[in-house]
């Protein structure tokens, strides 16, 4: 755990340089999800970074595609391409683009931007699965002021109807969205509840605990039959003292005082 | 010159669609046919009875149903998403930008019941902004077929193709326009009738109606050049560059608003490269009233009397 706890700071660093070169991003939400995907990446998916396209690969989703940075830093940090192309993020004519596009960068599986395509797409890919007779699974990580799409709903209610238990949405509960608290905006809550409501088996856990995600998404399918869901309580700008849970870190670009400050924070807690 | 209008008989293109469709599944195992709940309207109830587990109804759900098909097409499946023209298009249009067509999914999307076909049901049931949506959308190939041969052949093109597709049929009984050793190529104008004073582009349903219109012209003393525009996107640049140059006139004629559709299409490239008069015939930028299919094209002039009076007009216009 110690070793995935490291390569969480070191991405958290790359995100916060990548974010700050760039002049763009979304700080508060990578952080959010960092460790997430780090559990994801380094623990739990079926990948080969040498052959990003192998047919019987799990498939990863990042349906919050804002999130990019994060999820380049992630690859990178993988070995699906150098960590020093990182640099190029939002560079005129980079492939690192604002949002992820799968025709540019090796590890993306669709193009993900405006909020609710991911978790309809990923439902896709997990009947195709099923079709091939294959046991590969299909993750996608969503926001949680996404759920307010209603396509997620649509995709929700498909994979308990197909009864798609190759499939996992894990949800990046960090309560909140852009604008406010998702709560204040538009109310969220009993969110495990509506899981289950809509056929989901459902599972909470702090999405900031690698070794604890670890166990659970070892342990996917919950329930033989039922899509998972599991609602990783995170915060957003999490390893940042002075961004953690501000609203307005969303996408803020940090000073270059902020940078400093946040770049010893998470050097420190090395 | 290659139109033959047989009127003995007229098809409802859904047909031809379904049975290349069948077709297509019977000979390669990834095709999977994605619905909205709409077995019925798509006529795909034997293909559903041949192959139900390649056959995913995703209910009412025009977003999902096509994000569903690029997370198929992710799988290396080749994906048939057919629904209703105006609730595909419109509701999923996002999805079709970004699953489908930005993300390069080998996905194919199938639009029926398109333009004006539901009639009385109605504005909200009309498909006549879905050829200005798509083609506005980059790596997304439009066809709209124009009779059951071309519409087969557009089915078989489409999977033949890798990469997004929409093709758009309609519901109204046409006739056919093609002769049977007819070859539809992906990209590239029919010409179904030389002219040399004025070239009439249509696509879909308003072939029949334009082909009759050059035959009226003719009785007038006007040579008119019809030309099947089947593939909206990308365009045959060259054959309008062609009818620009020989025959100096172009009217296009659609099922469809007359903002950004073929008519529009056609302006794009005659204004870039050899500017002549044009006539855009189509849904003038309204709702249209209540009746039928076949009333509303009379009443907006998208018959064969109303596409011969904007060729004269042009012509007129040139010659005083």
């Amino acid at each position: 755990m110690a070793e995935m706890r490291e390569r969480a700071r070191t991405i958290r660093a790359r995100d916060l340089r990548m974010v700050f070169g760039a002049g763009l991003g979304h700080i508060g939400g990578e952080f959010s999800a960092i460790d997430i995907l780090v559990t994801l990446y380094f623990a739990v998916l079926r990948i080969d970074p040498a052959d990003p396209t192998a047919p019987d690969r799990d498939r990863f989703v990042l349906s919050k595609g804002h999130s990019a940075a994060a999820l380049y830093a992630t690859l990178a940090e993988a070995g699906f391409f150098p960590t020093a192309e990182l640099d190029a993020f939002m560079a005129p004519m980079s492939r690192l683009n604002g949002h992820p596009d799968r025709n540019k960068v090796p590890g993306v599986e669709t193009n993900t931007g405006p909020l609710g395509h991911g978790l309809p797409v990923a439902v896709g890919m997990a009947l195709a699965a099923r079709l091939d007779g294959s046991g590969r699974r299909t993750f996608a990580l969503t926001g949680d002021g996404e759920l307010q799409e209603g396509s997620m709903w649509e995709a929700a209610m498909a994979a308990a109807q197909f009864g798609l238990d190759n499939l996992v949405a894990i949800v990046d509960r960090n309560g909140l969205q852009q604008g406010d608290f998702t709560e204040r905006t538009m109310r969220l809550e009993p969110l495990a509840d509506k899981w289950r409501a809509f056929g989901w088996a459902v599972r909470e856990v702090d999405g900031h605990d690698i070794g604890a995600m670890t166990a659970l998404l070892r342990g996917v399918p919950f329930e033989p039959g039922r899509p998972s869901c599991v609602i990783a309580h995170t915060h957003k700008g999490q390893g940042i003292s002075f961004a953690r849970d501000r609203v307005e870190w969303h996408h803020h670009v940090p000073t270059a005082d902020e940078f400093a400050r946040a770049l010893a924070e998470l050097e420190a807690s090395a | 010159m290659t139109a033959v209008v047989t009127r003995d008989e007229l098809f409802d293109c859904r047909e031809a669609f379904a049975r290349a469709l069948l077709e297509i599944a019977e000979a390669d195992a990834r095709v999977v046919t994605v619905v909205n709940d709409s077995v019925g309207s798509t006529k795909l109830g034997a293909l559903k009875r041949r192959f139900p587990d390649r056959f995913i109804n995703v209910g009412i759900a025009e977003q999902n149903l096509v994000a569903v098909g690029a997370g198929l097409a992710n799988g290396g499946r080749i994906p048939f998403v057919c629904g209703a023209s105006p609730f595909l298009t419109g509701r999923g249009l996002e999805q079709i930008k970004v699953d489908a067509a930005y993300s390069n999914a080998n996905v194919k999307l199938v639009g029926v019941s398109s333009g004006l076909a539901y009639g009385e049901l109605g504005p909200t049931h009309h498909s006549i902004e879905d050829l200005a949506w798509t083609r506005a959308i980059a790596n997304l190939t439009v066809v709209v077929p124009a009779d059951p041969n071309e519409t087969a052949q557009a089915v078989h093109a489409a999977h033949a193709a890798v990469g997004p597709y929409f093709l758009r049929t309609s519901r109204m009984p046409v006739p056919t326009v093609h002769r049977p050793d007819y070859e539809f190529r992906v990209g590239r104008a029919a010409l179904l009738r030389d002219g040399t004073d004025v070239t009439i582009i249509a696509n879909g349903v308003l072939v029949s109606r334009a082909v009759d219109a050059a035959t009226l012209l003719f009785g007038d003393g006007i040579s008119a050049r019809v030309l099947n525009m089947a593939t909206l996107s990308p365009i045959d640049r060259e054959a309008i560059v062609d009818a620009a140059r020989s025959t100096g006139a172009i009217v296009t004629a659609e099922e469809h608003t007359v903002r950004g559709g073929l008519g529009g299409a056609v302006a794009e490239v005659v204004v870039s490269e050899h500017p002549v008069p044009m006539r855009i015939l189509g849904v003038p930028g309204v709702f249209a009233p209540t009746g039928s299919a076949e009333f509303l094209l009379d009443h907006f002039g998208l018959n064969a009397v109303g596409i011969a009076a904007a060729a004269r007009d042009l012509v007129a216009g040139r010659r005083r």
